[in-house]
């Protein structure tokens, strides 16, 4: 039987031949590729589920028995697998593929960079600190979160190319959803979003009381979680309030999406508690 | 809203532009941003570390500048704070402007349902129903709505019946408990910021402690009671990383013990609104230990009873060594050598000079090309746990804006209020009927809703038209 790590690597390709099918799908415009990049991110989907578990269970032979969400690998193997079934939900729901090409390279760049040498894949028992189910809770909702950022920031994308595009209903541009359902759709990936970072958030405050004895403690972490939070924040007022549509929503999307990669990977670089050593 | 009052005095206007100035979603949007900005500052230099290390870092005038604008303790800084307070204000002005507004709207007398609203209503669903009289499939609908809807009004419009129904007005109203939540969050971490406290306590196993050293000064604080540390232990896993840190330890107040607690990380003791935490952990070492000396030359060992502070002497008068301190982790050369005696060597020939002894390396000090290399064996070390000691009198406070801001999220974003307005009409190949709804800013789910009940709906006359 294979191990979890060997499936991760097969379903890093798998992920990237969805990608593919769905750049063809798109181009080509066939509907043969489109309906078998459904089937390749389904089954990607649900061998990055399948390793998720195998994981887990490889953790209980080794004697520690953790959750796999408790480094940087794991994170970035559960971050592919939230967008990918965030995805094909969007998908199935709105009968729209193109977006499939930004949904499928992003789970393949996470697993690949999973699967860089300088990411230690090893199966590591858990330092005290991290021995609380609220790491579960607190992962698991931020993870979510992130995940449908980066479906917002991808659709934001889109519409920006289209908006610019000066023939934006024909050829490859003119197959993007179009602007009304992206708008719709932007939208509701991002409140989708803020429900889950603010759950995040909070989960990992009563967490940090549990621990450290203080819910809030302006580590670089926690600041930056904030920073995204007032971004996005400041992303629904400015539509709800002041009107903000299109091209300035998508622009505070994909500036939002920054601050999310910030908060994940940047971060690392500042001295902290989360910094993944 | 506000064109038709307050034409009076010019201090009532004065008031008027300072309500306007802070009943501006403009101001949100600047005071959001602004915090977002200002945030990144403490991320990127480290707050609240030693002075020396910023006078070095940015130089003594740019180091002034920064003190001087808190930028090394931005987040309890008056303009971080002052940023804060414009937002919470900003947040419920606005709020009770708009919700004095709206609240008419939201909790009307009556409810008025206009027809033409719902035939212009995008997503509108229509069937036709044939065998059946249209005042009969009206009642079946009627009695569904009447389940399922509130507010349900039947009319005859012209030559059609009008079936309306509404739900989740109250949901107009999670907005509110979103910013409500933010304020209550915010009087929550004032609360702690001014009536809280948090420090460190070092107790060593066996010993009782008091006072606590409050973060980021130097000043300490006793508490009302007192903390004895019965044991500690620290457990590793086969690969050396830390497993478990665990402090037995009990409260002792007015000399007798009230409680004790198994101290885990993740597992605090919680004492008359004091927390106690495993925080941290050090070595002690014993007082006595054995020292040894290992001639060079010959390999022959000579063994010393040795205490901290005293001094023993070489073998064959060679001098003398006095044991002077220890660190449980040494860094030397930027390297952790575990636990270290630091000593004095004055030897009986040449100058004193000091002497780096680590426990685990007892053949280190033969670097130092002596007659004799000095190593410490035979130590038996006595632990201190590190406590972290916090006083948080706005946690409650806090949990319960947590609590209202989750549930409050999820009624803005993804519940809003509907109506329905179903139109039964009578035509050549049957009766028609169509369903349409809308909703308060054009939600995309309304589609979805007037679609799954018009599914119910189908079922529903489908059902009495066979029975």
């Amino acid at each position: 039987m294979p191990n979890s790590e060997t499936i991760f690597t097969i379903v890093t390709f798998i992920y990237g031949l969805a990608f593919i099918l769905y750049v063809a799908a798109w181009i080509f415009k066939k509907s043969l590729p489109g309906k078998t990049a459904t089937g390749v991110l389904i089954a990607a989907a649900a061998g990055n589920s399948a390793g998720f578990v195998l994981r887990w269970a490889e953790s209980h032979q080794m004697g520690y028995g953790y959750v796999p969400l408790s480094n940087l690998y794991e994170s970035l193997v559960f971050f592919a697998l939230c967008i990918a079934v965030i995805y094909l939900v969007i998908e199935y729901r709105y009968k729209v593929r193109t977006i499939g090409v930004f949904a499928s390279i992003v789970p393949f760049l996470a697993m690949a960079y999973a699967s860089l040498p300088s990411v230690d894949s090893q199966i590591q028992p858990l330092i005290p600190a991290l021995q609380s189910n609220w790491l579960i809770a607190h992962v698991i909702t931020c993870f979510l979160g992130y995940a449908a950022f980066a479906i917002a920031c991808g659709i934001s994308i889109m519409y920006l190319i289209k908006s610019a595009s000066a023939s934006p209903d024909t050829g490859t541009v003119g197959r993007f959803p179009d602007a009304d359902t992206m708008d719709e759709l932007t939208h509701q990936m991002i409140a989708f979003g803020f429900l889950f970072l603010s759950v995040g958030i909070i989960t990992g405050a009563i967490w940090a009381d549990q621990a450290w004895g203080r819910y809030w403690g302006w580590d670089p972490k926690e600041t930056w979680s904030l920073i995204t939070w007032l971004i996005y924040a400041t992303l629904l007022h400015a539509r709800f309030m002041r009107g903000w549509e299109g091209r300035r929503i998508a622009y505070l999307s994909c500036l939002g999406f920054v601050a999310v990669l910030f908060t994940y990977f940047g971060v690392n670089l500042l001295p902290g508690l989360h910094s993944y050593q | 809203m506000n064109n038709q009052k307050h034409a009076s005095t010019a201090p009532a206007a004065f008031v008027d532009r300072i309500w306007d100035f802070f009943a501006s979603v403009r101001l949100s949007v600047v005071l959001l941003l602004s915090l977002a900005a200002t945030s990144i500052i403490g991320t990127v230099i480290p707050q609240n570390a030693d002075p020396s290390l910023y006078a070095r870092k940015f130089g003594p005038d740019l180091y002034s500048v920064l003190d001087a604008l808190s930028i090394f303790n931005m987040y309890q800084s008056w303009w971080f704070r002052l940023l804060l307070c414009l937002l919470v204000i900003n947040l419920v002005v606005c709020s009770v402007r708009r919700l004095k507004a709206t609240w008419k709207v939201i909790f009307p007398k009556k409810t008025h349902f206009n027809p033409d609203r719902f035939k212009k209503a995008a997503g509108r669903i229509e069937w036709q129903v044939p065998d059946t009289p249209a005042g009969e499939l009206k009642d079946t609908i009627e009695q569904y709505m009447q389940k399922r809807y509130s507010h349900v009004q039947t009319r005859q419009e012209n030559d059609s019946w009008w079936i309306f129904g509404e739900r989740g007005r109250w949901t107009r109203l999670g907005v509110y408990g979103v910013h409500l939540s933010v304020v209550l969050l915010v009087i929550g971490g004032l609360i702690g910021s001014l009536f809280g406290f948090e420090g460190m306590m070092n107790v060593p196993e066996g010993e009782t402690r008091r006072s606590i050293t409050l973060r980021n000064s130097d000043e300490t604080r006793q508490l009302d009671f007192s903390v004895r540390c019965d044991d500690f232990t620290v457990s590793h896993y086969p690969s050396g990383r830390p497993k478990e840190y665990r402090s037995d330890i009990a409260i002792i107040e007015n000399e007798k013990e009230v409680e004790t607690h198994r101290l885990r990380v993740n597992d605090p003791l919680r004492y008359k609104g004091i927390n106690i935490f495993q925080s941290s952990y050090g070595q002690n070492a014993a007082e006595k230990f054995t020292v040894v000396f290992t001639d060079t030359d010959s390999g022959m060992r000579f063994e010393k009873q040795g205490a901290m502070g005293e001094t023993v002497d070489l073998p064959a008068g060679k001098g003398e060594l006095t044991v002077e301190d220890f660190s449980g982790n040494f860094a030397f050369r930027g390297h952790n050598v575990g636990p270290a005696f630091l000593a004095s060597l004055n030897p009986s020939s040449g100058e004193q000079r000091p002497v780096l002894l680590p426990v685990n390396y007892p053949k280190f000090d033969r670097m130092r090309g002596g007659d004799y290399a000095i190593s410490i064996e035979d130590v038996e070390y006595t632990y201190y746990t590190g406590l972290q000691v916090t006083r948080d009198p706005g946690v409650p406070l806090v949990y319960i804006s947590f609590a209202l801001m989750i549930l409050a999220c999820y009624v803005t974003f993804f519940m809003f209020q509907q109506k329905i307005g179903i139109e039964v009409q009578d035509s050549d190949t049957g009766v028609r009927v169509a369903v349409g709804g809308i909703s308060e800013r054009k939600r995309p789910g309304i589609r979805t809703a007037v679609r799954r009940l018009a599914a119910k709906l189908q079922k529903q006359t489908n059902q009495s038209t066979a029975g």
